[in-house]
């Protein structure tokens, strides 16, 4: 499993288009990806609850991959991050 | 003849025969599948026709009012087919035996609970979204075509109030006019009215009857009235005053391009004041020929915690190469007085117009306005960057400001960050101690810009805020005009540039004297540069600006 984290610089936090954005990156790839802030979990995968988190700009989540392509996916996710969050 | 009162939103006068919008009302159906495997795939039918449709709703929003009314179908489109949103419903169908129609209302239901009980205005509002994605399924599950106008005539629309993808999937040419009973002017309706340049009253509640449906109505946008079969007076009047307004707006669309020039041949730069990178569609929309002032505040309001430098750099950056070359005023941090921050935890002032605002807060903590410098000389390697004070009263501010700048240079040129040479740095002035110290200041600085409505406030002791003050709040008040002269004429004899970039510049009664004055620069709401374009553009300042001087000079006065 890889993990990291990131504090989000986004303005508007994980609203709904970087959240879409977000979940399409994770459908490229098989890994398992995991996005926790505080005591909630979600599957990256998962638009609505990810907008559910109601990630704000300055919280800090960790992002776990786990499956067959997380050394690819992991790094790729980061840079995501850092582009679109 | 019946007047109802409402909010205008979107101006222009509107008439026709008067039309109710009818929503499909799909009633939902309830009852328990056997063959649930079929019941999934009915819903996945419906999901499929919904990604259609929503595509080419996108698309349709596109081409009318751009990629932000573009975004919202797209969103629409992630929601559809979410893997949440379909586990949720696939749950119901699998497990619970539920039909397709009442599997997708109930688990509209959750979702849309969920939004509405989020501690955040725009997440809420997505609640709004959900019903909006789940109607659509259901309509599709039914049969049912959307939204509809069945008249062969244009109408004037009439709606409780219309959901986002209601209104893009109208047909505009049937459309005269909205009027909704609900809704604000920041609602989807209002602004894609306004993109779209049709009329729009908003607010109305429950007077406008459903009997009124097919008579003869007319409407006017801009100061919110609904006239239910006009007489003939009211009729010609607001006819006569859509003409006007048609006849306006093609002479403004055709000074697109034009100098801002009058009749004897002065020229004066009209600029755009915004506040968000956002805002810099508008100005080029509008022809604007640079941004006179962009409010950094944005980047502090949004947040919860100090924006960092990389953030204000994304967003300066980005205004300053949207703006291809022409000159982006950036004003540094102005909050304070009417605009309170959270996370700066200023003390609670008595007197906060008089307090601890702007430079003062930059002065006082060195270590925010740093922040902001530094992504301000990085970003001005993308464009042609001016940075602003706001709230000078003495020269030692602007020094100590100025010093600040070469402090961030030097550490830009000794990490290597490549930074623009040709950063001119200027001052608001707003309080009467810059005024009378415009000769000073002059010396310091490469241009001036006036913030009229702070200068009025401290000049006539008159609070903004306040508007039990009515006429004693004068803008026109012969004291700020002396003012203005004052800070034109110390401008130009020290060879830098003055401006304006309050509410005052829009002012068209104003135009004359400000260029009498000899203002070089006027910033106004992207919107008003043309009708401003055109004031300019109707003045022979040989006529005007002599009886304008002699008035602002003379010793005796008539009020």
């Amino acid at each position: 499993m890889k993990e990291f984290t990131y504090t989000i610089q986004e303005a508007v936090g994980i609203h709904a288009r970087p959240a879409g954005l977000l979940v399409k990156e994770v459908k490229k790839y098989q890994s398992t990806v995991t996005i926790t802030k505080g005591d909630k979990s979600v599957n990256a995968l998962k638009l609505m609850a990810l907008m559910g988190m109601g990630v704000k700009c300055g919280d800090t989540v960790t992002v776990q991959v786990e499956g067959a392509d997380e050394d690819v996916a992991a790094p790729a996710l980061e840079a995501f991050f850092k582009t679109n969050l | 003849m019946i007047s109802i009162q409402g909010k205008g939103v979107s101006s222009g006068v509107g008439i026709g025969p008067l039309y109710f919008y009818h929503r499909v009302k799909t009633s939902i159906p309830r009852y328990t599948v056997e063959d649930t495997d079929a019941e999934w795939h009915r819903f996945k039918g419906a999901q499929t026709g919904a990604i259609e449709q929503l595509g080419e709703l996108a698309e349709k929003a596109r081409a009318e009012a751009g990629d932000e009314a573009a975004m919202l179908f797209e969103t629409h489109q992630m929601m559809v087919e979410d893997l949440d949103y379909e586990e949720a419903i696939e749950d119901r169908i699998t497990n619970e035996k539920m039909n397709a129609e009442a599997a997708i209302a109930d688990t509209s239901l959750q979702f849309a609970e969920m939004f509405e009980a989020m501690d955040d205005s725009y997440m809420q509002a997505r609640a709004a979204d959900v019903k909006d994605v789940s109607r659509r399924l259901l309509s599709i599950l039914a049969g049912a075509v959307q939204g509809g106008i069945a008249s062969d005539v244009p109408v004037l629309l009439a709606a409780d109030d219309l959901a986002p993808s209601e209104t893009v999937q109208l047909d505009k040419s049937k459309i005269l006019g909205f009027i909704t009973a609900g809704g604000s002017g920041s609602s989807h309706t209002a602004i894609l009215a306004r993109t779209m340049g049709i009329p729009a009253i908003v607010g109305v509640g429950d007077a406008l009857k459903p009997e009124y449906e097919g008579r003869q109505v007319i409407i006017d946008g801009a100061t919110g009235s609904v006239v239910i079969d006009p007489d003939d007076m009211t009729r010609d009047k607001l006819l006569k005053k859509r003409e006007e307004q048609l006849r306006l707006q093609r002479l403004l669309e055709t000074l697109k391009g034009q100098p801002n020039i009058t009749k004897d041949g002065k020229s004066i730069r009209v600029y755009c004041n915004i506040g968000s990178p956002e805002d810099v569609h508008a100005v080029q929309v509008n022809d604007g020929g640079g941004i006179g002032l962009f409010r950094s505040e944005f980047l502090y309001l949004n947040c919860e915690d100090y924006p960092t430098e990389d953030q204000q750099f994304e967003a300066y950056k980005q205004v300053l190469a949207d703006m291809d070359g022409k000159e982006v005023i950036i004003r540094t941090l102005d909050i304070g007085a009417d605009k309170q921050i959270g996370y700066f935890n200023l003390p609670h002032e008595e007197n906060p117009a008089l307090g601890m605002r702007a430079l003062r807060i930059c002065l006082t903590r060195p270590e925010v306005f740093h922040t902001q410098l530094r992504a301000l000389y990085r970003a001005s390697a993308f464009g042609k960057l001016r940075i602003m004070f706001p709230m000078v009263t003495n020269v030692w501010e602007v020094r100590e400001a100025k010093r600040q700048c070469e402090d961030v240079k030097r550490e830009l040129k000794a990490e290597g960050i490549p930074y623009g040479d040709d950063v001119e740095v200027g001052i608001m002035i707003e309080t009467p101690a810059a005024v009378m110290l415009s000769d000073r200041l002059a010396k310091e600085v490469d241009f001036f810009s006036v913030g009229t409505n702070d200068l009025t406030q401290y000049t006539l002791a008159c609070d903004r805020q306040n508007n039990d003050l009515g006429r004693f709040y004068d803008p026109h008040h012969p004291a700020v005009l002396r003012m203005l002269k004052m800070v034109a004429d110390n401008a130009h004899k020290n060879g830098i540039w003055v401006g304006i970039c309050g509410e005052l510049g829009a002012d068209l009664t104003l135009t004359e004297t400000f260029l009498a004055i000899g203002i070089d620069e006027l910033s106004v709401s992207p919107r008003a540069v043309l009708p401003l374009r055109n004031a300019i553009r109707m003045t022979d300042t040989r006529e005007t600006s002599p009886r304008i001087l002699a008035a602002l000079a003379d010793e005796y006065t008539n009020n």
